[in-house]
């Protein structure tokens, strides 16, 4: 009996080409006679486009054509939107060139195509575009006034309006009812800034139209619906097109989409014959690749004077930007079903609006839906505490369900299958030395310390492993949520995997050798995963919302047992027994009370051969699966966090942080690991650092890496991880899924806890990022709003 | 072709060991020299304003960020990358680091990452935590969060004695 490779920490297999310099990211690509790209983008955010001279531009050397939104009107269709979440859903037309006018700063106008990348740059600088700017729409709250359109032609800036209600679904009580019967009710706004991916690898984008098929070379999470994608909106031929996601650097949902860049590539690419290549600068890529978040969210919450939670009304303001992108209208729709989190209530009830404005476009960023959700609840509940002088863990425990009430049907009509937020908590607790740190605090509010300490806690769950097909056709969503894989064994007994997951960082050709190993008996090393290029794994739907081990490891292991199943048929006939006395147990098909047994390898080699099989046998061991999940996974957490708060200069520092995460059974630690760190980096710059912000005119005012501030290793401390492991029951692997928790709980616990540290000067609110100024002007017009007699007594 | 119009001047620069002489734009970066003239694709662009670091490689020994200096300048140096770390099929003790800490998940942040790693310890044979934050302050890395990656730096420290 082999050792299994579940729960080891294997190094990775896609590190060596990364760590020597051997990576195959899409802007390495050359191609005999390729052409170079560059985008002319709009410096209005709303403007009509009167004319465009670009004769110029034609004529400067080693231009070959400029396309404007004239030349491709006919050709270029619109950008696809996959989720109309309702059947009113009013959205733009959205070109990837823009033809008669412009609706946020950086979208483009303009493209040329040249020689070299130097040259095409060069002459777009010589394209003259005459606008006509108009007034945009810069602020959520003002576009669902409607007052000025971001789209005049649309006549409203409301796309939709979607509303889950529990006592309409049956899962619940009625909203206004259950908070006019409450001793309590907590009202509150808070806001959801715009963020930005800023994965590391700009995009890039090469089409080649010179062979049988178009092959697209492009730095997509998203190769298999990029293809079906860009056939439907451009009217290609599914079987002629080829999409290849070759290494990327890093995704996060900034690379789910079909991009302009992408439709543009492809035109040229077509109209010159020629291969054409796009790579973005960072400028571009923060000022147009899709921003993530942007919401102002009005929660009421109800409780009884010992605390019980009651009734959440949840009324979300959602910005759109200027246009709807794949999945855009449906990030809000994605957390509707998280605000009650990991809490008992009787009533629910949700609505969100989602407003166009004149901004780059949202689209899903990690977490899409769920880090809003979670933020506002965690958030209130510490307000609750707040206002009923409880301790906030107190409040919590009270409120949750308890390990022996899974399976739970919500509120919001999810069923969680499993949890254990107690055993997470005391982890969590004791691994942060809970009761010392609040004694610390107490000792620093006497003395009157001019740094503060502060204590932000954060219990989630999320719901990911994207996704029943069924729920996402109840939420007319475009797509299902099934996953495909194929497992091969070659003559020579190599094992092959296809998986239609792609990855871009996280590991899974680890983590699937893993599974597969485990599973068939072989050696780690044997198994060769193979992904992300729709001529070689022809079937999937990607990665994003945390479901390539939940949905894609499942695929994979239904095909390896379909491998083992063919296998125990040939092996009964090679060792002449009954197909039922086969055993099979680590990569050996035995007889049961013989020491007969033949190897995977040995009837690889015989299936290969074929010359003496069962009869009506196919000759072939091969296998693929397509799992489509009954449910979501619904991992969980506790998270801590202690920060210090220097009450004069409103400078804060993260001095410590704990988690307990609990994502089942685990496959490779060291990856989990890795995806928490990573989570939680992102988690806390939206608490801390990062904003984008337009200025008045709507230009993009953080538009470089000097303004929009991603944390640097200076930035940020090393993370306290723990774990425990409730197995989920809704897939035989016992997987939740982690890529996007450690993001989804990081964010309120930072900002409970600078929270913590000055609601004793009167403070009751802050806005996110919690810069240095936000916290001293915050504390400043606490001070001097509260008169009181003295501070911090 | 990898380069415009501008009327080019000839350098000579050593790249992992070995001597090329090009024609050069007096704009070409030395990363665009690199990755289009030298074909040498695993130094890799993150930016453009100096801020991330993925394109850090040696000049003449110490860590420069290619984006942020001129091909012409580099005329006359010794430059060091990513490709030309390894000794006859060994791997760095940095890059070994790397891996067996798990401090890479994109990738797209780890050369320079690397690079710079490298010449923090030349700096600091026996760095801390915070050095190596600090150290670290100009190689952005959007997946890691980064405490792999100051794991990944002080075990290259204690398993190369302070000698990289």
């Amino acid at each position: 009996m082999t050792v299994t490779q579940i729960g080891a920490p294997l190094a990775r297999k896609e590190d060596q080409r990364l760590i020597t310099g051997r990576s195959r990211y899409t802007d390495n690509m050359v191609l005999p006679g390729m052409l170079h790209l560059a985008m002319v983008r709009s410096p209005f955010a709303h403007a009509k486009i009167e004319a465009i001279d670009a004769s110029e531009a034609k004529s400067a050397p080693g231009v070959i054509a400029v396309l404007t939104g004239n030349d491709v009107a006919d050709s270029q269709g619109s950008l696809p939107n996959a989720w109309p979440i309702t059947p009113d859903q009013q959205a733009p037309a959205h070109p990837a060139i823009a033809v008669d006018r412009v609706s946020f700063t950086g979208e483009i106008v303009a493209c040329v195509v040249a020689r070299s990348a130097a040259a095409a740059r060069d002459a777009s600088e010589l394209i003259d575009v005459d606008y006509d700017d108009l007034e945009p729409v810069l602020d959520i709250e003002q576009a669902a006034a409607d007052d000025v359109l971001a789209h005049p032609d649309l006549g409203t800036n409301r796309s939709a309006t979607w509303v889950f209600d529990s006592a309409e679904a049956g899962t619940g009580g009625a909203i206004d009812q259950s908070l006019a019967d409450s001793d309590v009710v907590v009202e509150r706004a808070y806001h959801q800034q715009r963020l930005i991916p800023a994965f590391m690898e700009p995009r890039s984008t090469v089409v080649d139209p010179t062979g049988e098929q178009l092959t697209i070379w492009t730095s997509t999470q998203v190769p298999h619906i990029l293809k079906l994608m860009l056939c439907m909106t451009l009217g290609l031929p599914e079987s002629k097109v080829r999409v290849v996601a070759p290494d990327v650097g890093g995704g996060f949902g900034g690379k789910l989409q079909v991009t302009p860049e992408e439709v543009i590539c492809i035109l040229a690419a077509r109209q010159t014959g020629k291969p054409c290549k796009f790579t973005e600068t960072r400028s571009e890529s923060l000022l147009a690749a899709h921003h993530g978040r942007a919401q102002v969210q009005k929660l009421r919450i109800g409780a009884s004077r010992d605390g019980t939670v009651t009734g959440l009304d949840v009324r979300l303001l959602a910005d759109m930007g200027a246009y709807l992108g794949l999945v855009t209208s449906g990030v809000p729709i994605l957390g509707a079903f998280m605000f009650n989190g990991i809490y008992k209530f009787d009533a629910y009830r949700f609505e969100c609006t989602n407003v166009f404005t004149n901004r780059a476009w949202t689209d899903a960023y990690r977490g899409a839906g769920r880090p809003e959700a979670t933020y506002a609840i965690e958030r209130i509940m510490d307000d609750l505490a707040d206002e009923l002088g409880m301790d906030p863990i107190d409040l919590r425990r009270k409120n949750w369900i308890a390990h022996e009430e899974f399976p739970y049907s919500t509120v919001s009509s999810l069923e969680y299958d499993t949890g254990n937020y107690e055993a997470a908590t005391d982890k969590a607790l004791e691994l942060f030395g809970y009761d010392e740190l609040r004694a610390e605090q107490q000792r620093r509010r006497s003395n009157n310390d001019q740094v503060q300490l502060g204590i932000g806690v954060s219990t989630f769950t999320e719901m990911c492993g994207l996704a029943p097909s069924r729920v996402l056709g109840s939420l007319d969503y475009g797509a299902g949520g099934w996953e495909h894989a194929q497992v091969r064994v070659l003559p020579t007994g190599n094992v092959e995997v296809v998986t239609g997951v792609s990855p871009h960082g996280q590991g899974h050709e680890t983590t699937f050798s893993q599974i597969v190993a485990d599973r068939l008996g072989v050696s780690f090393d044997n198994v060769e995963i193979l992904h992300g290029d729709t001529q070689v794994s022809q079937k999937g739907l990607d990665t994003y919302g945390s479901r390539s081990l939940t949905v894609g490891g499942m695929a994979i292991v239904a095909a390896a047992d379909k491998v083992i199943e063919k296998a125990k048929t040939v092996a009964a006939h090679m060792l002449e027994a009954d197909r039922d006395d086969i055993e099979f147990d680590s990569g050996n098909f035995g007889v049961q009370g013989t020491d007969k047994s033949v190897t995977l390898a040995e009837i690889s080699l015989s299936v290969f051969a074929a010359h003496d099989l069962p009869d009506g046998f196919e000759p072939s061991l091969d296998s693929d699966a397509t799992f489509d999940p009954e449910n979501f996974s619904f991992p969980h957490g506790t998270h801590l966090a202690a920060m210090e708060v220097d009450t004069v200069t409103g400078e804060s520092r993260l001095r410590k942080y704990v988690c307990v995460d609990d994502v089942g059974n685990v496959i490779n630690p060291l990856l989990v690991d890795g995806q928490v760190h990573g989570g939680l980096a992102q988690g806390i710059a939206q608490a801390l650092f990062e904003e984008a912000v337009y200025d008045e005119t709507g230009n993009l005012v953080t538009g470089s890496f000097v303004d929009y501030l991603v944390p640097s290793a200076a930035d940020l401390p090393s993370f306290t991880t723990g774990r425990t492991e409730t197995p989920s029951t809704t897939n035989a692997l016992g997987v939740k899924g982690v890529g996007e928790a450690g993001t989804i709980a990081s964010t309120p616990a930072i900002v409970n806890g600078v929270l913590d540290a000055i609601r004793q000067f009167g403070v009751s609110d802050i806005d996110m990022p919690c810069s240095p100024y936000r916290v001293w002007s915050t504390l400043n017009e606490a001070r001097t709003a509260g008169a009181q007699t003295g501070v911090a007594q | 072709m990898a380069q415009g119009t501008q009327a080019r001047t000839s350098i000579t620069v050593t790249v992992d060991g070995t001597e090329y002489t090009d024609d050069v734009e007096p704009r070409l970066l030395l990363v665009q020299y690199l990755r289009d003239v030298l074909g040498k694709t695993g130094t890799l662009i993150g930016c453009d304003t100096t801020n991330c670091g993925a394109c850090t490689v040696h000049v003449d020994g110490r860590s420069v960020k290619s984006c942020t200096m001129f091909a012409v300048q580099a005329d006359g140096a010794e430059v060091t990358t990513i490709e030309g770390l390894s000794r006859d099929g060994e791997l760095h003790p940095m890059q070994e680091a790397f891996h067996e800490c798990h401090a890479l998940q994109c990738g797209y942040c780890t050369p320079g990452m690397i690079m710079q790693s490298i010449d923090l310890l030349s700096e600091h044979p026996d760095p801390d935590e915070h050095t190596v934050r600090n150290g670290l302050e100009g190689n952005l890395c959007r997946c890691t969060g980064y405490q792999n990656i100051v794991k990944a730096v002080q075990t290259a420290a204690k398993n190369s004695g302070g000698v990289v």
